[in-house]
């Protein structure tokens, strides 16, 4: 494999992996609070179509970029009502939730546009353009580094440099200010909070929120990035990878940039079967490549790899103890 | 009015009524649903005190003093703290108002340091670093001031039960709580990390701090109290002062009759070894050995009581033995080996042999609480021919006829067996799976914590009981963190730490100090 072709790939590594990312960090604040979210997935979608319509619809990018977040905070806040307020069960909501995405936004995309559930293309200034980083152009003659700068760094979607400095901002907020350690405790022993005095409820809700505005941000990058307008079930799964990179990184932030860069180079590779072709001289099917998230998942799990350990008080609603 | 009459029976306890009251209750009463778990109470708590409240459990000790640290709301009554009428609607208030709360479990962040832990909702401002710098100075101040010393930096997680009690009061300390309420404080203790608690808490009380003990154990009133308060079925039903009272009135007024405290027994009559236990080994699923090389032999007609700290093995001892565990090793039972790793070695293979057992654990390993009393006191047996109607049906007449007269001669209250076992309270779920185990006449009964959460007038006619079975000739195996207990029924004691066996000690030739000591791994014995 020659030097650009495997620049070629990080590239779209960045691409691939920055809705994984997002909705893996949504993920993480919501399970932190000890708030399972499997409905990862359903909220992407619903970000993506409110997105790829809005968008359509004004004429604006960012403008979609706040409707999507503001689909996948209603679904946020429906979890949040079913699993704190009426203490249901978190998995069943999440499940549930995917699937009305699943049925309502092909929908509302036909009702909207009659184009067989999808939403028009984006171009232009409704959907988002690469920014080209200083100095890109002047370095790109630099040998290695030049074109590394130029092609991978540079010339990314705005949401694709907002995630990953959603990592050390994540980072920051977890393990360095009020609000983290108490959502940390809060999803490792939510009677430790309660006596403290400070209300579960309202923490366990900011946190779903937080998991709803980074869905949405996931949500839009895949309609108006990564893609140009929204299509049915195009989220593919992304949001049940999320999960696993949320396993896969321990439930810490740096982890997730790690894991969920990893699991975006085998979709990276995934699309270029020729060059592990080239490489190993045999091929592997396309399907192995696409399984491997959840393979390296299922071995993290079985203990292989250190040990991933759920917040505590994850999946259980909190009821004071009589 | 009710407040005047509780005044005037005050009255002689709280002998200086000019005394400041750090804490004055009056007529709290709170139900949940139908039941009435505090009604009409009124207690004075004067400043710079140690308050007792002791109580059988579910006479609703916990509810008020959940009242007091705005856990849950009161549905009448007042609170005055320091003679201020005070409404204490959540447990902020309550920490506002100075008060500080121990919980009986203990409400820390297992993977959170020391310093998080104290800082939790006592934070100086949105970033954490001002926060933890200011704590570690206070925590070292505190250390020096009262005895307190704990690593700031540890996870609390690695601390030991002793260790994390410290960080609860250190807590209610950094909150500038001036009464601190403990609920049950010592029943997770070593008899030496109770004695360090004391002398915690009397320093808290020579530099002014008001300090309500709740408990259930006589001994640590009569040490430590200055006055007592007992509350029976929802209701306060006397304040006296610790010095003029005795063990046994306390106990007449907890439950309301007289209540034998000694157990009465006579000297055992050992005779064929029953059990024979040897280099018994056990290792967790994480590869830990929690049973390194037990050895012991019980006889017919006698009770060898466990001592030790809870987690030093004794569960895992009575896993194995009784066939829940795999171990290796040799376990004899009248003069047979006894298989411990195959496949016949379960439960029911064990009790094939004359094993029952009496699991530590009663609600997750004992019964199935949502199943009715007459199904769980099947269980276990349920393959009894006598319970059987034909190959296929079982003979539910029968198992509930069976259960009817279990119930009325272990006087399982109240007596329905019908409702299930989530229904009936501790004392009396121990009852059911007692009857059930005992009734089948084993050889060998293994029993662990029998009166972990029972009441003390349950506790009687279970010791009872137990004793009755070793009378009738059998051996007896009673593992229990309640010294006393081990104290009372044993014939011998063994101390377990650290999954050997300390020692060996005849009842009458030693004493909880003694004991306390080899608990804590100090002393003779292979592990010291």
């Amino acid at each position: 494999m020659d030097y650009s072709t495997f620049l070629q790939i990080l590239d779209s590594t960045f691409r691939l992996a920055t809705p994984l990312l997002l909705a893996c960090l949504a993920g993480l604040f919501s399970e932190r609070s000890g708030i399972f979210d499997i409905g990862l997935e359903g909220k992407m979608l619903m970000a993506a179509m409110c997105t790829g319509a809005v968008a359509a619809i004004s004429g604006s990018v960012w403008i979609g970029v706040l409707a999507g977040i503001g689909g996948a905070m209603i679904f946020a806040l429906i979890h949040g009502l079913a699993s704190i307020t009426f203490r249901g069960n978190q998995l069943i909501s999440g499940v549930a939730l995917n699937f009305v995405a699943s049925g309502i936004t092909v929908l509302v995309a036909q009702a909207l546009f009659r184009q067989g559930g999808r939403t028009p293309p984006l171009s232009g200034d409704a959907r988002f353009n690469p920014i080209e980083l200083p100095f890109a152009e002047a370095l790109s003659s630099v040998p290695i580094i030049g074109p590394l700068y130029a092609e991978v760094i540079s010339g990314h979607t705005a949401l694709v440099y907002i995630a990953i400095l959603a990592v050390p901002v994540s980072w920051w907020v977890l393990y360095r200010s009020r609000f983290g350690l108490r959502l940390r405790a809060v999803g490792e022993n939510p009677a430790s909070v309660d006596t403290a005095g400070i209300s579960v409820v309202r923490l366990r809700y900011s946190a779903v929120i937080i998991t709803g505005l980074l869905c949405g941000l996931a949500g839009a990058y895949m309609s108006a990035g990564l893609q140009a307008g929204f299509g049915r079930e195009m989220t593919a799964g992304r949001g049940y990878i999320a999960l696993a990179a949320l396993i896969f990184a321990k439930w810490r932030p740096w982890g997730a940039l790690y894991a969920t860069f990893l699991f975006g180079f085998l979709q990276a590779l995934a699309l270029r079967p020729d060059v592990i072709e080239r490489v190993l001289h045999f091929s592997i099917p396309t399907p192995a490549l696409d399984a491997l998230p959840y393979i390296l998942t299922v071995i993290v799990l079985a203990g292989f790899v250190g040990r991933a350990i759920p917040p505590r008080a994850g999946g259980e609603p909190y009821v004071k103890e009589r | 009015m009710v407040a005047d009459t509780q005044a005037g029976r005050q009255h002689d306890a709280a002998a200086p009524v000019q005394a400041a009251l750090a804490i004055e209750l009056r007529g709290i009463s709170k139900a949940f649903g139908s039941v009435q778990a505090n009604k009409d109470i009124s207690i004075q708590v004067a400043k710079g005190t140690i308050h007792g409240i002791i109580g059988e459990n579910g006479a609703g000790k916990s509810t008020l003093m959940s009242i007091l640290y705005g856990f849950y709301k009161a549905d009448s009554g007042q609170i005055f703290i320091n003679g201020q009428p005070t409404l204490i609607a959540d447990s902020q208030a309550a920490i506002r108002a100075g008060i500080g709360m121990v919980f009986q479990h203990f409400k820390l962040v297992q993977n959170f340091s020391v310093l998080e832990n104290v800082i939790l909702g006592a934070e100086d401002g949105a970033l954490l670093r001002p926060s933890l710098a200011k704590a570690r100075k206070v925590l070292g101040d505190l250390a020096r001031e009262y005895e307190l010393d704990v690593d700031p930096d540890a996870l609390i997680e690695e601390l030991s039960v002793g260790h994390q009690q410290r960080v609860e009061i250190l807590k209610a300390l950094y909150r500038h709580a001036d009464i601190l309420i403990l609920d049950e404080p010592t029943g997770v203790l070593t008899p030496d990390e109770a004695d360090h608690l004391f002398r915690i808490l009397k320093g808290l009380k020579e530099q002014g701090k008001t300090i309500i003990l709740i408990t259930h154990k006589l001994r640590e009133i009569m040490e430590i109290t200055d006055t007592v308060s007992v509350m029976r079925r929802g209701e306060m039903t006397a304040t006296v002062k610790t010095a003029g009272t005795s063990p046994e009135e306390l106990a007449e007024l907890m439950v309301g009759r007289k209540v034998l405290l000694d157990v009465a027994k006579t000297p055992a009559k050992p005779g064929r070894t029953v059990l024979e236990v040897e280099n018994l080994r056990v290792r967790d699923a994480d590869g830990v050995e929690r049973l390194k090389g037990i050895s012991l032999s019980i006889r017919a007609g006698e009770i060898l009581g466990i001592a030790g700290v809870s987690g030093n093995g004794q569960s895992e001892l009575l896993e194995v033995l009784g066939g829940i565990e795999h171990g290796t090793g040799t376990i004899k039972i009248n003069g047979e080996v006894i298989d411990l790793t195959g496949k016949s070695s379960d439960a029911q293979s064990r009790r094939a042999r004359g094993i029952a057992h009496v699991p530590e654990d009663r609600q997750h390993l004992g019964m199935i609480m949502d199943f009715t009393a007459w199904e769980n006191m099947c269980f276990g047996y349920h393959n009894d021919p006598a319970y059987q109607k034909n190959a296929l049906l079982m003979d539910n007449d029968a198992i509930r006829a069976d259960a009817e007269g279990k119930i009325e001669r272990f006087d399982v209250r109240p007596p329905d067996c019908w409702l299930p076992a989530k229904s009936f309270s501790g004392g009396n779920q121990q009852k059911i799976i007692l009857a059930r185990e005992i009734e089948r006449n084993p050889d060998l009964l293994l029993v662990g914590q029998p009166t972990r959460g029972v009441d003390i007038g349950a506790i009687e006619f279970i010791h009872k009981r137990i004793v009755e079975l070793r009378d009738a000739g059998k051996a007896i195996l009673l593992v229990s963190v309640e010294l006393d207990e081990i104290m009372s029924l044993s014939d011998r004691i063994v101390v377990m730490f650290d999954g050997r066996i300390m020692g060996e000690r005849l009842p009458e030739e030693t004493d909880e100090r003694q004991l306390g000591l080899m608990m804590a791994g100090v002393g003779e014995g292979e592990g010291a």
